[in-house]
């Protein structure tokens, strides 16, 4: 890695090379410069540094450098009960924490052989959409903001605070919500909270609309994003690209679809798809999300089932208070989960769930006792980075930050 | 249905490749002989069949005390035919670990590099491997079950010295 004292001139093209990691080739030493683009950079959405080799305004090549928000996240959920790790996967992607929940809980549910009752999945549903909602709207806000289109940002953090709030109703917290748990949801949900959405859903449209009246059209937009970062079907598959940006590439894939889980075959929506595969249509697939994420919170709001929102395993599901003053067994439950918690038998499971920025899985293997051995995730940011270098290169270095916006990243999911 | 076929393709090719396979809720894995391991993604990726042409994730598992300690699994899913399956490798040693998946998905190579970070298996003919998520020059790999999870050792006055000179600070 560079440091601080190296200077360029100093160092020769091998010590170069061997310097900046053999992620990146460096083509002309002498004729290019080499910009090192964060870790603190405003529009690399986190602390993304990019190491870019520009032949004058030109990106020949580049190559990323993570970790500067790495906590260890898969190594310390080793250490927690199931319950308890949990909290963790609400700090990866902490702009769609639902997603995560839902990814981690389906793993151990999973491997636990439990189903969730279906007012519990359709919840479930009902919260990842919304949480899809809000992440698109960081992600509008930002991106818009990257291209110095400032009003759509502050437009867009206003309708996400709603959401947030949605959150915090049934929660009690607007990001961290760690609301799904193994075998059903931590409560029901509040009284208020279906006319809430209700209300969310009447507004929400003539506001998309205000968004694409400023942006869809506006030739400054335009002009920034059209043919820019363009990926093929068959790179995109290649580099490992999922989620809004592989169906803006034209491949129809999402895991709602494909795979249904927790319910999803019951609600009817489109997967927008189209083929150029340039920043601006990645663009417009997001913006038809928000539209069939409106559908599915329709119909899973008309269809909500009745019934208890916690399977009633209660070798996994504490007990309710009011069985507490009554139930020797109950006592001995709760006590059993919140001193040890549930053991999973032995085995490995790997499920996978459509989140914001593309395909979500979570890698689970229990060894029989009350802690996961080994938890991963399939972080889509981290593997929609690879793509990256491929698609900047030979584009101008304002293009990139359009690009870095486009393909949505968290860093804090990158680099757990 | 589609989980037999898998075996059927593979074996027919390549007789020795399966060494063991496993069904666990409705997830197939197929434990895959290291040597032949490139072999076989590319046959999964090339057969008309197949066509898994996907390679969603790696992920190594660290499994001491048990030998072979190091497995390296390999999540790949077929967009056509929409089917998911694993591949799983026994590693011994963790510096002679499979061949790089690299040449048949291009997201191999960056997928194995976090593997290389926190897991320290080294994957042939992958030259990108290096420190990615930990500064340059971290010492070991955290997520190997000897690593120790950060908390600081107590000290007490019977083993003090013992503790002592093995905790990393600065000295003179």
């Amino acid at each position: 890695m560079l440091t601080r004292s190296d200077t360029v001139q100093e160092l020769t093209i091998e010590e170069l090379r061997a310097k900046v990691g053999t992620g990146m080739e460096i083509m002309d030493a002498e004729e290019h410069m080499l910009l090192s683009m964060g870790p603190q950079h405003p529009s690399t959405h986190g602390v993304l540094r990019l190491l870019v080799e520009l032949d004058g305004e030109t990106v020949v090549n580049l190559a990323p450098d993570i970790g500067f928000l790495h906590t260890g996240i898969e190594k310390s959920m080793e250490s927690k009960t199931y319950t308890k790790a949990l909290v963790m996967t609400d700090r990866m992607d902490y702009l769609s924490p639902m997603s995560n929940n839902l990814g981690y809980i389906m793993a151990v549910e999973k491997l636990l052989g439990i189903e969730p009752p279906p007012r519990a999945q359709a919840i479930r549903v009902i919260l990842t959409e919304l949480a899809r909602i809000s992440s698109h709207l960081v992600w509008l806000g930002t991106h818009a903001l990257d291209l110095a289109a400032m009003t759509v940002f502050l437009y867009c953090f206003r309708e996400r605070e709603y959401i947030l709030d949605l959150f915090e109703m049934v929660s009690g917290q607007r990001m961290m919500v760690s609301y799904f748990r193994p075998g059903g949801v931590w409560r029901d949900l509040p009284e208020e909270f279906v006319p809430a959405v209700r209300h969310f859903l009447d507004f929400f449209p003539a506001r998309l609309a205000d968004y694409e009246a400023l942006l869809t059209h506006n030739p400054i937009f335009l002009r920034r994003t059209k043919g820019i970062g363009v990926i093929s079907a068959e790179d995109a598959i290649a580099w490992g690209l999922t989620g809004p940006s592989l169906r803006a590439s034209g491949v129809n894939w999402d895991i709602r679809k494909a795979q249904p889980y927790s319910g999803y075959e019951q609600y009817e929506f489109d997967v927008p798809v189209m083929t150029d595969g340039d920043v601006y249509t990645r663009y417009l697939v997001r913006l038809e999300e928000f539209r069939q994420s409106m559908r599915i919170l329709h119909q899973a709001l008309d269809k909500l089932p009745d019934g208890p929102v916690n399977s009633d395993d209660r070798k996994i599901v504490p007990p309710p208070r009011s069985e507490l003053g009554t139930s020797m067994e109950a006592v001995i439950h709760h006590f059993k989960l919140w001193t040890e918690g549930f053991k999973a038998p032995k085995g490995f499971v790997y499920q996978s769930v459509e989140s914001p920025r593309g395909e979500f899985a979570c890698y689970l293997r229990g060894d029989g006792g009350p802690k996961p051995a080994r938890v991963h995730f399939r972080a889509p940011s981290y593997v929609n980075l690879a793509s990256l270098p491929k698609m900047a290169k030979n584009l101008f270095v304002a293009d990139l930050v359009a690009i870095i916006g486009s393909i949505d990243i968290v860093l804090g999911e990158i680099d757990r | 249905m589609r989980d037999k076929l898998v075996v059927e393709k593979i074996t027919a090719v390549f007789p020795d490749a399966i060494e063991e396979e496993l069904d666990f809720r409705g997830e197939k894995t197929l434990y895959i002989q290291p040597q032949q391991l490139t072999a076989v993604c590319r046959l999964l990726r090339d057969d008309p069949a197949l066509q898994y042409n996907f390679l969603s994730d790696i992920c190594a598992d660290d499994m001491l005390p048990e030998f072979p300690r190091f497995a390296v699994n390999y999540h790949l899913y077929s967009i056509p035919f929409n089917h998911r399956l694993r591949l799983r490798v026994n590693v011994e040693d963790p510096d002679e670990g499979p061949e790089t998946v690299g040449t048949v998905w291009p997201v191999g190579t960056w997928l194995e590099m976090e593997v290389w970070d926190l897991m320290g298996i080294r994957f042939k003919g992958n030259n990108s491997l290096r420190r990615l998520f930990l500064p340059e020059d971290w010492q070991g790999h955290p997520l190997r079950k000897d690593y120790p999870l950060g908390y600081e050792e107590v000290q007490f006055s019977f083993n003090w010295e013992a503790i002592d000179a093995k905790k990393p600070y600065a000295r003179d």
